[in-house]
């Protein structure tokens, strides 16, 4: 399971190389998200501090959707989904691999779009552990559920309109936790934001259980 | 010796649709099989039924000896499937979609190299992204594929569209090679003269069925 986990998502990663699609369209979108929200609360830094968690999971919960829909959108290209049901690799390996190459481009997103959110909303980037942590927990949980639903959604012809319908409810409970540690984190109670870190890891957990075990079934499925 | 494909009944569904409606075949091991049949008659589905991509509703199957009832996964590294689609990565080159395939199924990576010397996509080809090839390229690509695989059922539907005239000898040393080390041919095509002269027997389909052989071709 972990060799076929690697083939995947050294293939997923090499293809996000050689395409830069979430560089050129994913990074720039969180950006123009927090923009947006700036706008929206108007030039007070005092009003737009205690937001800012929250703004910045927003936006990470928003770009995860669209890095699962180009993972998936990879496999729909020339076949390649039917390619990769006949290699014959564990789709629990699969998954892994697949929830493994989203994440390490969200986390990547996560640093370039804290940069942006401290620089934007005047934040000084406190309690960096917990910071971190969070970080960690919190995309594993979002990987695992995009990449479970993205198998669900990616064999239909709605599928564009389908994922976010059925990621974001799902990863409301990461959203609350992760904006909850930051928070915490952010206004200098760390202690209190690791409270939360045991929300997102029991999460991450539950979410890679299921996907593991569903998503075989949703692959031959969908 | 167990046939390498027995069908028995066999029925498909997609949805309500039969897209196989009790078939009923046997190709026997080594043997090289052209099904032949018109548009709509079930010879894709008969061929994705084979590789274990679509699941069996009803009657009995079993290919290379896997029960397509209980067991469809671990056939698939056993089959070689050229559809219409070539199941490759447009980002990745040449070279990278073959060493992908081949680690992905459990094979060695040096297989690579030589399969694409063989379809002429050696130097500066073998580097070049699959999104920049031509569609016989492509094609190409996808038979190296199946050759550095070597996998021991062959499922080809309508192999020789897209190829060029080498390209179309090429696809038939490939196929007659396979004979020799003893693989099994399955090989759907409306080219019917010259799919018949590289097979041991044609298998007429329509409407979901197999039929009798037609006379004088067995």
């Amino acid at each position: 399971m972990w060799r076929d986990a690697l083939i995947v998502a050294g293939k997923d990663l090499r293809i996000e190389l050689r395409s830069k699609v979430a560089l050129n369209q994913v990074v720039p979108f969180a950006a123009v998200v927090i923009l947006l929200f700036g706008l929206a609360l108007g030039p007070d830094r005092a009003a737009l501090s205690p937001a800012a968690a929250g703004l910045f999971w927003v936006a990470v919960l928003l770009s995860a959707v669209l890095a699962t829909q180009r993972s998936f959108a990879v496999e729909a290209a020339d076949g390649a989904r039917d390619g990769l049901r006949l290699s014959g690799l564990d789709p629990a390996g699969i998954f892994l691999g697949k929830a493994g190459a989203v994440a390490g481009e969200l986390i990547v997103l996560e640093g370039l779009l804290s940069v942006g959110v401290a620089v934007l909303y005047g934040l000084q980037l406190t309690g960096g552990l917990v910071l971190v942590a969070a970080c960690l927990a919190a995309t594993v949980g979002l990987a695992a559920v995009g990449v479970t639903y993205g198998a669900v959604a990616s064999g239909l012809r709605i599928k564009e309109t389908l994922l976010p319908l059925l990621f974001l409810p799902v990863a409301a409970p990461v959203l609350l936790g992760a904006t909850k540690a930051w928070q915490e984190a952010l206004t200098g109670r760390p202690g209190a934001g690791a409270g939360w870190l045991g929300v997102l890891a029991a999460f991450a957990v539950v979410y890679v259980a299921v996907g593991i075990v569903a998503f075989g079934p949703l692959l031959e499925e969908a | 010796m167990a046939p390498a494909v027995f069908l028995h009944e066999a029925v498909v569904l997609s949805g309500r649709f039969p897209l196989l409606a009790g078939a009923s075949l046997q190709i026997e091991e080594g043997e090289i099989a052209h099904i032949r049949g018109a548009n709509g008659a079930g010879k894709t589905s008969l061929l994705r039924l084979c590789a274990g991509l679509l699941p069996l509703h009803r009657g009995a199957g079993f290919v290379l000896g896997h029960d397509l009832s209980l067991d469809r996964r671990s056939l698939r590294r056993q089959v070689g499937l050229l559809g219409h689609q070539s199941f490759l990565y447009e980002e990745l080159t040449v070279g990278e979609n073959l060493r992908y395939a081949l680690r992905a199924s459990g094979c060695d990576r040096r297989r690579a190299e030589p399969a694409a010397a063989r379809l002429s996509l050696a130097g500066r080809l073998f580097d070049t992204p699959v999104a920049r090839l031509s569609a016989g390229q492509r094609r190409r690509t996808a038979l190296a594929v199946l050759l550095a695989r070597d996998p021991a059922l062959w499922l080809l539907d309508e192999p020789h569209a897209g190829l060029d005239e080498e390209g179309r000898h090429l696809l038939d040393s490939l196929i007659a090679g396979s004979r020799a080390k003893g693989r099994t041919v399955v090989l759907c095509s409306h080219e019917h003269d010259h799919a018949a002269s590289l097979s041991d027997r044609v298998i007429v389909v329509a409407g979901g069925r197999v039929l009798q052989e037609p006379a004088g071709v067995a």
